[in-house]
């Protein structure tokens, strides 16, 4: 049984190397990138970043939109999720229709909703038509912030909910039906059982949920620039500028290390906040 | 956790190796195809076929190709560092070539000039093709510039006493004000969206009228008034000219009356509908009616594969025939001497009467594109757009901001070193920022 000993290393190689040479590589160049300015090694690409008209903007919109988005998309993932388990004919063909959204592009999904919203858009023309506007009212620019946050979000919450209800649905067939025939036997409420019961055994899924979701959130991009484009500046959209249009490399790799730092504390809150005791597991 | 890949680092990952996939490919089909000519220019899809189809009817068998302006110039230093060059024309705008010369990617051409001698090419345009080298580095090729489309729709709410080919930045002002008024409509526009122009607004009309500069007097109390005054203009400006990319979107759309841009970003508008518009030159401030020429010049490589190619191609397209198929084709106008048939489409036809309305007003002020900024282009345009943003989008004081913009400026201009342009007087070491 020598064999046996170096076989799963073997077989996680190519993985790793395939790792370590797309992701650690270009990582560890990024980080270097961000730190080389016109005078050598230093910070200059970050104090240019953080001096940037656009920067505390950026971090306020992308803060406000993951913090409006997430709950949005946790809590309709979840009843979305509960409704599933109860239906019993069709469940398959409303679950393929919810995921749907999974398989669109975000900037397709992004342009799809500019062609709805726009003022010359879809809506727009519907509620025309209905004699409720004017005109082209337009909900897309710099002017109005309120309805173009909104716009960001509804298509947000469109495009991912998907992705939260697809690791909800799997968690959620994971829970032994024994527990919640126990509790309706001893006379427990809907409400407590999805409290006391579904809850606390979804939460390995939902702190999966919550890491992918977040994580892809802070790096939101595609739908904004879409339906914004400059007028909602997010972090990753900054990134974008400076390198394409600013040519300047080094401050475009100072978001992308700063948009990472995000990230990994994101994820370590969630480890910390929905940890689950070994003994707690269904 | 494979999530922690930034949405950036992907696309550029995915990015190069896209394009390492491409070029493998462009590769080998450059290797049976010699004269391969790249452009900054005439990139949509459209565009380059008609390029391909008409333009480059008659010239040696040439492999058209087109890239963006960023890439261009890495793909020009890394065939030069790989010392194998597949390509041996270059056209791309004034400003992008700039940079190539320095870098030693181009051949020096003085016997296509001396070839082309007899086609009229102006000689401040032959000039320019130098360099600042006393070499010919490169052959003009076509022009442009930026105009004000005026649908005729507006002409009636004109302010009284306003010549709409003399306007002056406070009559537009006036006028917008008054549409607005009358029609409930705000139909200025201006491309100030994410691919638009302004920044070349800002720098090459609004500044240079009312400061004769662009880079020296950026703070001067002339551009606090420039600003302010332009803070006029705005208010009656469309509230979607944040999305705006190309003008002729809007003004098709009939969303937008009066816009300026780029001559090539209107050009559909005019040709769908001739009969509607007018084309006149841009506004006039105190130090004249500031425009921005757009020249776009020929080079060829250094160490090009197929140079007696290369310069029967420039030749071709220096043609007072190619030029004229150019401007009707493609909305760029001709650098010889070459007249515009009289079957010009109506569009075009518009288009050239609104150029040479701009070039030969008689308060006209030439302002150059930036010149000698190589890689700093792009920052030095975001300092102008940047201080629109803070100034006309976010209500900040105009004082202030120009104080705190103009340090930024003057940290490109140091790091770029470049030495003032038109209608900057001429400086020893980098343009100073007053």
């Amino acid at each position: 049984m020598t064999q046996s000993r170096w076989l799963p290393y073997a077989l996680i190689a190519p993985a790793m190397v395939f790792l370590g040479i797309f992701f650690i590589v270009p990582l560890v160049q990024t980080i270097m990138l961000s730190f080389q300015g016109g005078s050598g090694f230093g910070l200059e690409n970050y104090s240019k970043m953080v001096g940037d008209l656009n920067f505390g903007l950026a971090i306020k919109n992308t803060f406000l939109l993951v913090l409006t988005v997430i709950p949005l998309q946790v809590g309709l993932a979840l009843a979305m999720g509960m409704m599933l388990q109860k239906m019993t004919a069709g469940r398959d063909v409303v679950l393929w229709i919810w995921t749907i959204p999974l398989g669109v592009s975000d900037l397709a999904a992004g342009l799809v909703w500019l062609a709805l919203l726009q003022n010359t858009g879809y809506i727009n023309s519907m509620l025309f038509a209905m004699g409720l506007i004017e005109g082209p009212t337009p909900w897309l620019n710099s002017e109005t912030p309120v309805t173009l946050f909104v716009a960001v979000v509804l298509a947000e919450v469109w495009r991912a909910t998907a992705i939260v209800l697809v690791i909800l649905v799997g968690g959620l067939q994971l829970i032994p039906k024994e527990f919640g025939e126990a509790a309706e036997i001893f006379g427990a409420k809907p409400w407590t059982r999805f409290t006391r019961i579904t809850l606390p055994l979804l939460k390995p899924s939902l702190q999966s949920a919550l890491i992918l979701r977040t994580v892809l959130a802070f790096e939101v991009f595609a739908v904004v620039y879409a339906l914004g484009g400059r007028n909602f500046p997010v972090l990753v959209g900054e990134a974008y500028v400076w390198q394409r249009e600013n040519q300047n490399y080094g401050v475009a790799a100072a978001y992308a290390v700063l948009v990472m730092i995000i990230s990994l504390a994101a994820t370590i809150f969630w480890l910390r906040a929905l940890r689950t005791k070994p003994e707690a597991q269904a | 956790m494979t999530a922690h890949l930034t949405i950036a680092r992907r696309a550029l990952l995915g990015g190069t190796v896209a394009a390492a996939a491409l070029t493998a490919l462009a590769g080998q089909a450059f290797a049976q195809q010699d004269l391969v000519f790249l452009s900054t220019q005439l990139r949509p899809i459209e565009e380059a076929q008609k390029v391909r189809d008409l333009i480059l009817k008659g010239a040696p068998k040439t492999t058209y190709v087109v890239d963006e302006p960023a890439p261009f110039t890495v793909r020009m230093k890394a065939e030069q560092d790989a010392g194998k060059r597949t390509v041996s024309v270059v056209g791309a705008l004034h400003g992008e070539l700039q940079p190539l010369a320095p870098m030693g990617s181009l051949d020096v051409i003085d016997d296509v000039a001396a070839k082309v001698a007899g086609r009229g090419i102006p000689a401040g345009l032959m000039e320019l093709g130098k360099l600042g080298t006393g070499k010919q580095m490169y052959i003009p090729w076509m022009q442009a510039t930026y105009v004000m489309v005026v649908k005729k729709d507006a002409l009636p709410f004109l302010p009284a006493g306003a010549d709409v080919n003399a306007l002056t930045y406070e009559q537009l002002a006036a006028w917008g004000k008054a549409i607005q008024e009358k029609t409930g409509q705000r139909r200025i526009g201006f491309p100030a969206g994410p691919k638009g122009l302004m920044a070349r607004f800002l720098q090459g009309n609004l500044l240079p009228s009312y400061t004769a500069s662009m880079v020296t007097e950026f703070r001067s109390a002339e551009a606090e008034k420039a600003w302010s005054d332009f803070k006029a203009v705005w208010a009656t400006v469309n509230p979607n000219a944040s999305n705006y990319d190309f003008m002729q979107e809007p003004l098709m759309a009939g969303e937008v009356w009066i816009a300026w841009d780029h001559v090539a970003r209107v050009k559909d508008a005019l040709q769908a509908a001739p009969g509607d518009y007018q084309v006149v030159a841009p506004p006039a401030g105190p130090k004249g009616r500031a425009y921005m020429p757009v020249i776009a010049g020929l080079g060829i490589t250094k160490g090009a594969p197929d140079r007696a190619g290369a310069v029967a191609l420039i030749e071709h397209l220096t043609k007072p025939e190619t030029q004229v198929i150019t401007a009707r084709e493609v909305g760029f106008f001709p650098v010889v001497n070459a007249t515009l048939p009289a079957d010009l489409p109506a569009g075009v036809k518009l288009l050239s009467e609104g150029v040479a309305k701009t070039q030969t007003a008689k308060d006209a002020l030439v302002a150059l594109l930036p010149v000698g900024l190589g890689d700093k282009g792009g920052e030095f345009n975001k300092v102008y757009f940047d201080t629109f943003q803070r100034i006309v989008l976010r209500n900040e004081p105009i004082r202030a901001t120009l104080d705190a913009q103009a340090e930024v400026l003057r940290g490109i201009m140091n790091a770029a070193k470049a030495p003032c342009w038109a209608p900057d007087k001429a400086s020893d070491g980098a343009c100073p920022v007053k």
